[in-house]
């Protein structure tokens, strides 16, 4: 059910989501936390059905933060949304005017008791996002650097602001590779002599990636530039030849070893719920982030051609 | 049957040390490292037995399931062998059809594709020399076209009468035989025989090939996530333990309640029944999980320590009459349809003394549990599918209201679902509104799909990749086996040495005995 309020208030909401509740039996018992999303009248679709696709494996009060004609009066409305899209409750806060600028005090009241705080930035983040009110009360706060026009810059001023919790979408794209990298390492392999990341230039991924290589390698790791789409190729130059896990269309990639078959493997790149999904399913500050960050700071995976 | 020295031997933990010894070399593995998930290694998954219902239904669907979700290796394949006259083409079909049907995960072209590349189907009887010969080369060529670097898993879901060929096959072809530097593991489904005797020549025969932390038994419910959260539960939290014991808990009673008869698995069935089917193995590996002491380590060896401690310490009532039931359902109304009594079964003699309805009242003779009893039951054509693991405690030592006003209240209860509706339900006595004080029962409900995923993984895809990764925590070992046997023999044979077991109609809640069992301890059957 959808109930629209305008020109409201918490408390209000609060009420209209306790009656909305004991209608419907009760469906939002088992909320694991709340997710708070920052965004605007543009993106917000996009970012709270991607919310609610998440919410299937990790029920949720979605309060998606909505700032609207900045100059106007101060005004509230909301629109919640029970029992529709999934487990959990989403409600959508517009808010009009200086109230914008203290969206933390509409929020606050309306976090779920006793559950952590995620606080997500679809599109463009603040550059301190553990300074920001809206992400001091989240024990995370999820950017994502490959929606800013200079997503590496980004990276290196999430990089300057980061405080534990914090994390980035294109830290989370680049997972299934990591995942078969550090597989494909698990057997015995050849001395490393450099190693290269090639991807569609301004891709925040490739530059984790490179970064996280060259940190846990000790190496030199360039990162290239090719077609796409996203990253194409991982390559390691060795005493004996390439070792090259390569994706040229996106789906399947290929394993090549000197002196070994070919091998392929599917490497799909995931939508944005699945990687909302896997943002929430650990809470606890990610260390490796944080180190890739510094490490990519410090210019490590950024050697030149 | 009470010789000591026939337990297997403490598990050397050979796996698991090597499992770490890779994983420190890695340097691109972290354990801090949360998102990277445990990834097999290269490997060819062989399958006997692949036009089951099993085979179907469950691990094809798993292979695709964890291929989809990126766990398989590069490379990774899976040869199928059976007394077909097929190419690999057709059994890749009847692959693809199984995982269209059964898999969890989306259907996925890119990652079918890449998965179908790797699929081969050896043709063959399991006497058939030249066909084993054919299987040994086609994994060799598989090592040699795809990489899979000589790691073979022999999954075997054949009836256990065929082990003995299959094994002596995989050993004559030289399949069994680790290259170096390979693994070989053998995967094998219950029933681990039928009695403590048998199990042990099934042991035998496995062990004459494979040493024993090759050898893989599945029991799928290990697998259940509820199951795990049996330790979480208890071993994560604060509040549980201090009332898990004798001074809080009245008694426990473990259910497995089938609606389903016995279908088309007459030929097993007849001669096993209730007890051998899902007691030995299922309800005696959840009451060990809720009976054990808290191991020092989440891995293997401590969990299989304190499994079999608490198995060891299981006794059975001094009476076996009085403290055992069985029963058989008779024709009746299941679930609003018209059923067959078990006898009128097909494939059942008419003078079956099989039991598909099983109790029984087993004492741990342990400090935290002296003196609470733990009731089983098992049974099928019941009035609803359900398992489910309650822990009744003991009612209030002094209850300060009036005895009108706790009339209603029952015994408080702990219950963990673990299927269908996985979960846990607390039952406490709550004040009814009102200006009168009265106290009734109430739930408090966590529902693990509410809270978690409502797509958590299948208990078969966690096994498997453990199988593949080489992962033992959630595998029985025989010393278990063995003890389920040493529990559930003496009431075999007692019930072997009497008449027929009772009738219930199917439908209802077991025989009149089952519930004279628990009448005679002043207890009641939870409701199904």
């Amino acid at each position: 059910m959808t109930i629209d309020l305008t020109d409201t208030s918490t408390g209000a909401i609060h009420e209209a989501l306790t009656q909305a509740r004991r209608r419907m039996g009760g469906p939002a018992s088992g909320t694991v936390l709340t997710l708070i999303i920052v965004t605007d009248e543009s993106e917000q679709y996009d970012a709270v059905r991607a919310a609610s696709q998440a919410g299937r494996e990790h029920p949720s009060r979605i309060l998606a933060v909505i700032t609207r004609r900045p100059k106007g009066e101060s005004r509230l409305d909301a629109e919640i949304r029970v029992g529709e899209t999934g487990p959990g409750e989403t409600i959508l806060l517009r808010m009009y005017g200086p109230l914008g600028q203290h969206a933390d005090s509409v929020v606050a009241p309306l976090l779920a008791p006793d559950v952590p705080v995620v606080t997500w930035w679809p599109d463009e983040a603040p550059s301190a996002p553990g300074g920001d009110p809206l992400g001091a009360v989240a024990q995370r706060r999820v950017t994502d650097a490959a929606a800013s026009e200079t997503p590496k810059d980004m990276l290196l001023t999430l990089a300057k602001a980061y405080k534990p919790g914090d994390t980035d979408l294109s830290w989370t794209r680049a997972t299934s590779w990591r995942s078969l990298l550090a597989a494909t390492l698990d057997q015995p392999y050849p001395e490393l002599l450099r190693g290269e990341v090639l991807a569609e230039p301004g891709n925040p991924s490739a530059d984790l990636i490179a970064a996280w290589l060259g940190q846990r390698l000790d190496l030199d790791v360039r990162r290239g530039e090719s077609g796409g789409p996203g990253i194409t190729e991982v390559n390691f130059e060795t005493p004996d030849g390439k070792v090259a896990l390569s994706r040229p269309d996106g789906r399947n990639a290929t394993l090549s070893w000197p002196g070994r078959p070919e091998r392929r493997v599917a490497l799909h790149r995931r939508d944005t719920a699945e990687l909302v999904a896997e943002e929430l399913r650990r809470l606890e500050p990610d260390e490796v982030y944080a180190e890739t960050l510094r490490a990519l700071a410090a210019g490590v995976g950024s050697s030149a051609p | 049957m009470t010789d000591d020295e026939g337990l297997a031997p403490a598990n050397p933990g050979v796996i698991k040390g090597l499992h770490e010894m890779s994983e420190s070399r890695n340097p691109l593995r972290d354990p801090r490292d949360r998102r990277i998930p445990r990834v097999a290694g290269p490997c060819v998954l062989v399958m006997f037995g692949v036009t089951g219902d099993l085979a179907r239904k469950k691990l094809m669907p798993a292979i695709y399931d964890l291929a989809n979700r990126g766990l398989l290796p590069p490379g990774f394949s899976f040869v199928g062998f059976a007394r077909r006259d097929w190419e690999d083409e057709d059994f890749a079909q009847l692959t693809y059809r199984a995982v269209k049907e059964y898999a969890r995960t989306p259907f996925r072209d890119a990652v079918w594709q890449q998965l179908s590349e790797g699929v081969r189907f050896v043709s063959g009887s399991f006497d058939d020399d030249e066909a084993f010969d054919q299987l040994a080369s086609c994994v060799m060529r598989l090592d040699e076209e795809r990489g899979t670097g000589g790691n073979y898993a022999f999954y075997l879901s054949i009836p256990p009468g065929q082990f003995p060929t299959v094994v002596q096959q995989l050993k004559r072809s030289g399949l069994s035989d680790p290259s170096a530097g390979g693994w070989r593991r053998v995967v094998i489904e219950k029933p681990f025989g039928h009695d403590l005797a048998s199990a042990r020549e099934l042991n035998d025969i496995l062990e004459e090939v494979f040493p024993p932390d090759a050898v893989f038994r599945i029991d799928h419910y290990l697998g259940k996530e509820t199951v795990q959260n049996i330790l979480a539960l208890r071993f994560a939290n604060e509040m549980y333990e201090p009332i898990w014991n004798r001074g809080y808990v009245d008694h426990v009673q473990i259910t497995m309640a089938e609606d389903i008869g016995i279908g088309g698995r007459a030929g097993y069935y007849d001669g096993i029944g209730a007890a051998r089917d899902v007691i030995q193995n299922h309800l005696l590996q959840l009451l060990a999980l809720v009976a054990m002491e808290e191991p020092v380590a989440f891995d293997a060896d401590s969990l299989r320590m304190e499994k079999e401690k608490v198995l060891s310490a299981v006794r059975l009532p001094a009476d076996i009459a009085e403290g055992t039931a069985r029963g058989q359902y008779s024709a009746g109304w299941q679930g609003g349809r018209q059923v067959h009594g078990f006898l009128e079964e097909d494939g059942i003699p008419p003078d079956s003394r099989t039991e598909t309805y099983a109790a029984l009242r087993l004492g741990v003779d342990t400090r935290r549990w002296a003196g609470v009893p733990f009731y089983l039951r098992a049974g099928k054509r019941l009035p609803r599918r359900m398992t489910e693991i309650a822990l009744i405690f003991q009612r209030a030592p002094h209850l300060p209201f009036s005895a009108t006003d706790t009339e209603e209240l029952g015994q408080n209860a702990l219950v963990i679902r673990i299927q269908p509706d996985e979960g846990i339900t607390v039952r406490f006595g709550s004040k009814v509104p009102g200006t009168a004080m009265e106290v009734r029962d109430v739930n408090m409900d966590f529902a693990y799909g509410e809270s978690f995923t409502e797509s958590s993984p299948e208990a078969y895809e966690r096994l498997l990749l453990d199988v593949l990764i080489g992962d033992p925590p959630l595998f029985p070992r025989q010393a278990e086996v063995e003890l389920g046997w040493r529990i559930l023999d003496p009431v075999e044979d007692f019930w072997a040495s009497r008449t027929k077991p009772d009738q219930y109609p199917a439908g209802t809640a077991g025989p009149p005995s089952a519930d004279a069992l628990m009448a005679r301890d002043n207890r009641a059957w939870r409701r199904l």
